[in-house]
């Protein structure tokens, strides 16, 4: 039988019971959509995501004290202490190299904002005036930190949109003294409400002078220490100048985990692709069932045919023939089912932009091919079976059927 | 054309086994007109399917325009029938979902004859069998002589050798009974081979030869008027 008319005789068979071959196609594409769907919802997640850590420049270098690949072996690490902190002369001493633009230190902690009897809990961040163009912070009043050594305590804070909103209303913050835990601190500045960088929520944030921060906090260790290379052919000599001075300053022990933007934003881009493929598999779950409904309605298809294909070997069809048809038929609904469903996953894909227009969920190329092979592949290879049983029936047997 | 020589056909039933044809030869000369009667499980489907190329023989040769088909296999047994049988059956077999015309090209589809010339044969068939009117309705649409007529058709489309029937007129009633059993006498007027398997004494009777089959033998082997 030439290929048109394989294709032929299989949509007059389809087409013969409506409602089955429907429920069928519905199954497929359901599938495909499915897969469409989530994959372009994890790749806009990820494009996301690593669109934020791109937007705050991929020479970044961040120190950590301690080193990532020793300090799950050391008893330390169980209460959350290192073995030597980081501190504002290591800062001060990262910062002499032509390979450093910017430099500042980071310390963090929890801390209570208090103003005319109402408080609230905050991140509190110690840093310097630096950290404004570091992290693409926008100020909306006032001014940033004070360009002045970070040994200075002078205790001025910054304050994010949501803590200024819940303290002052509407009322003017700046000049205005709070209280930080023990020490009154003016507001010298309110951060615009950008949202989130970092995974940081920057509306709720308070930033203090770091010296100022580390008395508030009874520490003299920092958080880690933000790099900003000059530019991004300088990050390994800038990796290789921090190395050389922590171990000069720490003993001959370089007990710092150095991490450039890079990396994270490599090691994210991995998981979250991890994540995508993880859900993406899942869904063609959904592909392998509609595979085995397949099956099953065209064994079910088979037995109500049986008659018909008898009369077919009895004309001169052969068993490859008789499975060419059934397979034909099969591979029919799913390239159906699957346009079908790629048709409704993209049109999902569109409707998840017009609720979230920042989620660019436009499925990789990868996953529709990926889904709309699934689905003709799951189509082939659960048709082998009826057709085989197709072919195996006895003409004689099959037309005995009325 | 058609030499059985001792063909034996054993059925295993209920752990038992049953001899369907027991060592049968029978010679079939090209353009003959067979009938094979007998009482039900005598043994003239078995032989009508052995014949079609439908079964194989448990011992035995079947020599089909001299050539030995009795050991081949599904691929040559499907190619074979398709070259050189045709098939007409009580229940007529039409396939639901195609029209008529469709049922009746059946056969060159699967042999693989483009449209237009499945067309262009169809044709001349359609009006000669006085279909022309019917042939885009569906079996449903169509009475039981105009389906066993379609049936012919297609049975007759690939310009086969031998015609088989089986019971042909089992299922209509006697006028158009008459008139397929005219209708296959014409055929084989213009020189195909025609076997009837019938149980109605009448239309065994018009066969030139005239076989009766009873517990898988030919009993008898008649022909003249």
């Amino acid at each position: 039988m030439r290929p048109l008319d394989a294709i032929g005789f299989a949509v007059t068979s389809l087409g013969g019971n409506r409602v089955r071959t429907l429920l069928m196609l519905l199954a497929m594409a359901i599938g495909v959509a499915a897969v469409v769907l989530l994959t372009g919802i994890g790749n806009g997640a990820r494009l996301y995501i690593v669109d934020q850590f791109a937007s705050l420049g991929t020479n970044l270098v961040i120190v950590i004290p301690g080193r990532a690949e020793t300090a799950s072996n050391t008893p330390a690490t169980l209460v959350g202490e290192t073995p030597r902190d980081l501190t504002l002369d290591d800062a001060r001493a990262l910062a002499r190299s032509e390979t450093v633009r910017r430099l500042t230190p980071l310390s963090v902690g929890e801390m209570t904002i208090a103003w005319r009897g109402k408080e609230r809990q905050i991140p509190l961040f110690g840093s310097t005036a630096s950290l404004l163009e570091i992290h693409h912070l926008r100020l909306e009043r006032g001014t940033f930190l004070p360009e002045e050594d970070m040994e200075i305590a002078r205790p001025v804070c910054v304050i994010g949109a949501k803590v200024y909103r819940e303290l002052f209303g509407q009322q003017n913050a700046l000049g205005e003294l709070v209280r930080l835990g023990g020490f009154r601190c003016r507001v010298i500045g309110i951060l615009g409400s950008e949202g989130r960088s970092l995974g940081l929520d920057t509306e709720e944030m308070v930033i203090v002078p770091v010296a100022f921060a580390q008395m508030l906090l009874n520490t003299e260790g920092l958080f880690r220490i933000l790099i900003e290379a000059r530019d991004l052919a300088t990050i390994d000599r800038l990796k290789a100048h921090i190395n050389a001075t922590i171990a000069k300053r720490h003993y001959g022990e370089e007990d710092v985990t150095i991490i450039t933007q890079d990396s994270v934003l490599a090691t994210f881009d991995k998981i979250l692709q991890v994540l995508t493929l993880t859900v993406a598999a899942i869904a063609g779950i959904s592909l392998v069932v509609a595979g085995i409904l397949i099956m099953n309605v065209m064994l079910m298809a088979v037995a109500q045919r049986t008659a018909e294909i008898g009369l077919c070997k009895a004309l001169g069809a052969g068993r490859l023939q008789i499975m060419a048809l059934l397979v034909t038929e099969a591979l029919l609904l799913s390239a159906i089912g699957g346009l079908v469903g790629l048709a409704l996953g993209f049109a999902g894909s569109w409707l998840a932009v017009q609720f979230y227009p920042t989620l660019n969920t436009t499925p990789p190329s990868w996953a529709i091919a990926a889904a709309f092979g699934t689905a003709l592949g799951t189509g082939f290879l659960f048709s082998l079976l009826p057709a085989r049983r197709a072919a195996r029936l006895d003409p004689i047997q099959a037309l005995a059927r009325r | 054309m058609i030499e059985l020589r001792e063909v034996s056909r054993l059925f295993t039933v209920g752990g038992q086994e049953v001899r369907a044809m027991d060592r049968v030869s029978l010679d079939i000369a090209s353009g003959e007109y067979l009938s094979i009667m007998g009482p039900s499980g005598s043994g003239k489907s078995t032989l009508l399917n052995i014949l079609g190329l439908l079964d194989t023989p448990d011992s035995g040769t079947y020599l089909l325009q001299d050539r030995d088909v009795t050991h081949l296999n599904d691929r040559q047994l499907a190619a074979t029938r398709s070259r050189t049988i045709g098939f007409i059956f009580q229940f007529f077999h039409l396939i639901p979902r195609l029209t008529a015309q469709q049922n009746i090209e059946l056969p060159l589809l699967l042999a693989g004859v483009p449209q237009r010339e499945r067309r262009e044969r169809s044709r001349p068939l359609i009006e000669a069998f006085g279909l022309a009117e019917r042939c885009h309705h569906r079996p449903d649409e169509l009475s039981g002589g105009q389906r066993q007529r379609v049936a012919i058709a297609r049975a007759v489309i690939n310009r086969p050798a031998i015609l088989l029937a089986d019971e042909p007129t089992g299922n209509l009633d006697r006028h158009a009974g008459g008139e397929i059993i005219d209708l296959l006498e014409g055929l084989h007027r213009d020189g195909l081979t025609l076997v009837v398997v019938t149980h109605d004494p009448e239309i065994g009777e018009r066969a030139a030869r005239r076989i009766r089959v009873v517990d898988g033998r030919i009993a008898n082997d008649s022909k003249g008027p």
